[in-house]
């Protein structure tokens, strides 16, 4: 087990290196040249050569990645071109809202998603059943700018119970979780129901059926434990998404993420953001699906870390 | 809607005629105002956008500044502007008694270190080249010597800044954000930091800025002028989109949305008789235009790119954008001096214009490709330019890319054959002419990475304009050569005029003031200093 | 590896596949899917012959004089765009490419996701360790940026995009699949067959891929809402379809701000992607009960 988490966390490393290089060679094929952007659009050609000259643009390309992994290894993530404050500064300004969007809204998704799941699993084929799926492949297609649009419309404005946006204090959390738990629950639930159905027509529920245990004993002891793998594998890619993935939200709800961060700095082609924005997005994927690989034995014993 | 714009038109020739600021407004009370993106900076050599244009505006003051509401300059920290007769050597006389944030008086040495810092190549500001025409600066921004030696500190409250050459635009560039005086303490306790705490001699002083989340102007009491500023509090509300702007500017949470009324709600909001006295509409400086590649084939010939002006049916893409805009023929705006108001342009005539191609060898039309910034609604205008195309043969393909992308093609010689300007469009820096040709126009931006995207460079018109802008003191004169000047470029047809954008601002209930306040030419979206507090007594 | 996990499009016994059709069609459910299917197809093939009026032609009277869309109803049978163009005819055009994307591309990433996770699962070792370690690499890396750079490279086409997202897409689908096969792989009935002896390959298709059906369904017909969607914004970046080309993804990302006071712009583009996903969702889940071999005959 220690030695598997080693060996993974090496790994681990090994991949965050290659998604700093891919990147940087990404930005460096980039045709705008950054800067330009910084110089702005009176600047003579002698104000762009020297402020290529200052941020060493005029390197090749191994010394400038070179140069930037060494200041990364001494915890500099550099500054931003654009806003000329330390990138690690304006990351960990934002990590915590990000964060903890992304804790209530996995909890939504799943409360939302998993009951609608099971329920839609134990009423396979009824019109319930029916008008579940149709609740969720509308939540997976609708465009989360309309629907979190419509929640602030009616739940704010209208009935005045949250906050038109903000970030602060729990109130502010609910819709944006909702919008976007909504997304996560068509996924969740789908997968829910599926996997449900797959187990229960497995033999230890037959064999449960046969002993005669309570249907609700059986579900929750039997079937949903041997059901709810794939969501871990779900949850894992779940926070990689809500790390780099929802500018939309953020934007709707005010909420000062680094979703905001990382799209105008993409825009912009500031490439100290975009590598820090990138890097931190990356290693939250990689944990989360360590994470996964560690939890599944956990749930489902068959399964052996190797 | 048309009547909106009549009655606004004639509030702009009267605001441009003399300043309406209320004296005795009250003091007192607050104002949100919402912006979507975040602030990127606060210090004023660096700031370079219309979000923190404005900020900068209110946190910091310069020798000169504009009388508010209008185009006028005038004297800020500046109790006296001297010129020599030869127009080289600028005396300025600082006021008594300025201070900065931090305390301390501001002295000629301020000055003298700000106007330094700001062309300083470590410094990396995109405002640099604007004092170009100041004596030593082009040793100093390349590194060399000690100082910009332009720049004389005669005594304690007295400056003398010497020119190589004579420029008639040199108030206008001392009443850029690029020349606020900062206090050197400041910036080198702050470092890289400054913008993020800065400290000025403006109207308000920062109090608080939580990023991407919201930044307090607090109104500060020693400022030079007395009874300015009006509010005691300015609050920016970062992070929010237009559309939920605007519900939060509804539900009473907002006073200006930052970010205009959201083109998707402005018919929704202009027809809504709730909003009539709320709405703001002004003329902006502001041109948008195609730009033709004349070293690309076919543009490289005059008749195609004159058959393309003639080509666009402007009136159809104004309607398109609701009316926001009105038709432009030339490249100054309507409020811009040297504004040719007889000039007539090249009148939509698809007929015409596919008989000019055919006699210029293109009776079957030819293929191309149109460049245009992603944002909305850019892609639509390119989408209609694209169907007037097609009607005199021309089928040119559209490429909708990222803002740094188009930028980008334009500034290849060979990429780009056209480009739709808007949403990168030249929005002037100072009220006067000369700010709509260098970079766009003349052969100084017809370089790699530059902006003169048509990759035009008429090197008579570039004599013309240098001599132009030598005329320091004959102001008519002046304004009458530069009219000149783009009559002709316009003969050339390197572009073709599209439209000239208008504002419309939207502001609450609580707050009030002159009209030209919010919609003035130098702040936007609104002047933070003078608007005042309908609750304030 | 696909012509397993689609049995009715390459059966082994000729006669399987009209079996399968059969059962399918027997199945109200089933068959309203396949009509659903059937019906865009058509729409994508004969788009030209069936649009109502030029998709691309911007009428004068398409707006009012204000410049704002008219509602369905009149002339123009949805309503018109922002541009004055008619919606029905763009939505009837745009088939073409949300198909090619949804169905296709969205297609080959599941194939590849299923694939890759499966023979992780399976053998686990180096080669599970070699494979997600790809997995998570192509998970973190910024498809974003890869869309900027590919469009200042490359002329914008359909195929690119549809590129793009069968790169991207494939990583979820082998993240579940894989965590699937490893707990499916100890089970009993597995151990069995690798005791008698059975070859790889006859474990992966015979025995294991029936159990992972479920799941590479749920995705695939899932994934067809995320691509039709996602293409809207990889084309927004430059490298997919441009204007004034349609597609039901760009049309409902262009006018989405518009929703309050032009609804149809988004609802209509939405309702065709929901039966889009519904009706590949009806098949699968109807084939799924076919070809499942612990539910035979329980209909």
């Amino acid at each position: 087990m220690w030695g598997y988490l080693l060996r993974r966390l090496f790994e681990s490393a090994l991949i965050l290196l290659g998604i700093t290089f891919v990147t940087f060679i990404l930005l460096y094929l980039v045709p705008a040249d950054p800067a330009r952007q910084i110089a702005g659009r009176s600047a003579t050609a002698e104000t762009v050569a020297n402020i290529r000259d200052q941020l060493g643009l005029n390197d090749p390309l191994f010394v400038q990645y070179w140069r930037y992994l060494a200041g990364l290894f001494q915890g500099d993530m550099g500054r931003s071109y654009l806003q000329r404050a330390e990138v690690a500064s304006l990351i960990m300004a934002r990590l915590p809202a990000s964060l903890m969007l992304m804790v209530t809204a996995i909890v939504t998704e799943l409360i939302i998603g998993l009951t609608i799941g099971v329920v839609a699993a134990l009423r396979r084929n009824k019109p319930a059943d029916h008008s579940l799926m149709i609740f969720s492949f509308v939540a997976i297609s609708a465009p989360q700018f309309v629907i979190g649009i419509l929640l602030l419309y009616v739940f704010a404005v209208q009935l005045g119970w949250f906050p038109i946006g903000g970030y602060g204090t729990w109130a502010h959390f609910v819709l944006p979780s909702v919008t976007l738990g909504l997304l996560g629950a068509g996924w969740y639930s789908r997968m829910m129901r599926s996997s449900m159905i797959e187990v229960l027509n497995q033999d230890l529920v037959r064999t449960a059926r046969a002993k005669g245990l309570s249907k609700l004993r059986i579900v929750t002891r039997h079937v949903m434990p041997n059901a709810i793998l794939p969501i871990i594998a779900m949850i894992g890619i779940d926070i990689g998404l809500f790390m780099s993935g929802i500018v939309v939200v953020e934007s709707v709800f005010g909420w000062p993420g680094i979703g905001q961060l990382a799209w105008q700095a993409i825009q912009r082609v500031d490439i100290p953001v975009i590598m820090g924005v990138t890097m931190v997005s990356a290693t939250a994927i990689v944990l989360g699906n360590l994470l996964a690989d560690l939890v599944a034995p956990l749930i489902d014993p068959r399964i052996k870390t190797k | 809607m048309k009547k909106l714009l009549l009655s606004s038109a004639i509030a702009l020739t009267a605001t441009g005629a003399l300043a309406q600021v209320d004296q005795d407004a009250p003091q007192g009370g607050e104002m949100v105002v919402t912006y979507q993106d975040d602030v990127a900076t606060l210090d004023p050599a660096i700031g370079y956008d219309w979000q923190n244009w404005s900020m900068i505006k209110s946190l910091f003051d310069g020798l000169m500044g504009y009388e508010p509401g209008t185009t006028t300059l005038r004297n800020e920290l500046a109790e006296s502007h001297e010129i020599s007769e030869d127009g080289l050597t600028h005396t300025f006389t600082l006021k008594d008694g300025i201070m900065f944030h931090n305390g301390r008086e501001v002295t000629a040495e301020d000055v003298k270190y700000s106007l330094e810092r700001v062309t300083d190549p470590e410094t990396r500001s995109p405002g640099a080249g604007f004092f170009s025409m100041i004596d030593g600066f082009d040793t100093w921004n390349a590194g060399e010597g000690e100082g910009l030696s332009g720049v004389s500190v005669t005594d304690d409250k007295t400056v003398e800044i010497t020119l190589s050459r004579p420029d008639a635009t040199f108030g206008h560039v001392m009443a850029l954000n690029f020349a606020s005086i900062v206090p050197q303490e400041a910036v080198e306790e702050a470092g890289e930091d400054f913008g993020r705490q800065p400290v000025g001699s403006g109207a308000f002083q920062l109090a608080e800025w939580t990023p991407g989340q919201r930044l307090v102007f607090e109104a500060f009491e020693d400022y030079h002028r007395a009874g300015v500023p009006k509010l005691d509090q300015v609050t920016f509300n970062i992070g929010l989109d237009p559309t939920v702007a605007l519900l939060r500017l509804q539900n009473g949470d907002a006073d200006v949305p930052g970010d205009g009324i959201p083109p998707a709600q402005f018919l929704q909001v202009v027809n809504d008789a709730e909003y009539e006295d709320q709405i703001v509409e002004g003329g902006q400086l502001q041109t948008g235009y195609i730009t033709m590649n004349t070293q690309m084939a076919p543009f490289d010939n005059v008749d195609v790119r004159k058959a393309v002006n003639m080509a666009i049916n402007k009136d159809r893409i104004v309607q398109m954008i609701n009316n926001r805009a009105v038709p432009a023929n030339q490249p100054l705006p309507p409020t811009m001096p040297g504004y040719a108001e007889d000039y007539e342009g090249y009148a939509y005539d698809p007929e015409a214009a596919q008989q000019m191609l055919a006699d210029a060898g293109f009776a079957d039309g030819f293929d191309t490709e149109l460049y245009v910034m992603n944002v909305d609604p850019n892609p639509r205008i390119a989408q209609a330019i694209q169907q007037d195309l097609s009607q005199i043969g021309i089928n040119a393909e559209i490429r909708s890319l990222a803002q740094a992308n188009v930028i980008a093609a334009g500034g290849e010689e060979d990429q780009a054959p056209m480009i739709w300007s808007g949403g990168m469009a030249w929005i002037a820096d100072f009220p006067d002419p000369s700010n709509f040709y260098g970079p766009i126009l003349g052969c100084a931006g017809a370089t790699p990475g530059g902006w003169n995207w048509s990759w035009y460079c008429n090197e008579d018109i570039d004599q013309r304009a240098a001599e132009a802008d030598a005329m320091v003191g004959d102001e008519d004169g002046r304004e009458e050569a530069w009219r000149q000047i783009y009559l002709d470029i316009m003969e050339d047809a390197p572009w073709v005029p599209v439209f000239n954008e208008q504002r419309f601002t939207l502001h609450s209930n609580n707050v009030t003031g002159d009209d030209s306040l919010f919609v003035d030419p130098v702040h936007i979206p609104v002047n933070y200093d003078y608007i005042y507090s309908t609750e304030a007594q | 590896m696909s012509v397993a996990t689609d049995p009715a499009a390459r059966p082994r016994k000729p006669s399987r596949a009209r079996v399968v059709l059969g059962e399918l069609l027997r199945r109200p459910r089933a068959a309203f899917g396949l009509i659903i299917i059937a019906l865009m197809v058509f729409a994508a093939v004969f788009a030209p012959w069936i649009m109502p009026q030029d998709p691309f032609a911007q009428s004068f009277d398409g707006l009012d004089l204000m410049g704002a869309p008219l509602p369905p109803g009149g002339d123009y049978l949805l309503g018109t765009d922002l541009l004055g163009r008619d919606l029905a005819s763009r939505l009837i055009l745009g088939t073409r490419t949300s198909l090619i994307i949804g169905v296709v591309a969205n297609g080959i990433a599941v194939l590849l996701g299923a694939g890759v996770g499966i023979t992780a699962g399976y053998f686990g070792g180096w080669t599970a360790a070699i494979l997600m370690r790809f997995t998570d690499l192509m998970m973190a890396f910024p498809a974003l940026l890869l869309a900027i750079v590919l469009a200042a490279i490359f002329q914008p086409s359909l195929m690119i995009v549809a590129l793009v997202i069968a790169m991207v897409n494939w990583v979820q689908m082998s993240r579940v699949i894989y965590t699937e096969t490893r707990s499916l792989a100890e089970r009993e009935f597995i151990q069995v067959q690798r005791a008698i002896g059975s070859g790889p390959i006859r474990i992966l298709f015979k025995h294991l891929l029936p159990h992972l059906l479920s799941s590479i369904i749920v995705f695939g017909t899932l994934g067809i809402s995320t691509t039709v969607l996602l293409e809207a914004t990889l084309s927004y970046l430059g490298v997919g379809v441009q204007p004034p080309m349609p597609s039901w993804g760009n049309i409902i990302f262009e006018n989405q701000t518009y929703f309050s006071t032009a609804p149809w712009l988004v609802f209509f583009p939405g309702l065709l992607i929901v039966l889009l996903a519904l009706g590949f969702n009806l098949v699968g889940d109807a084939l799924r009960d076919i070809l499942d071999p612990t539910l035979k005959g329980r209909h």
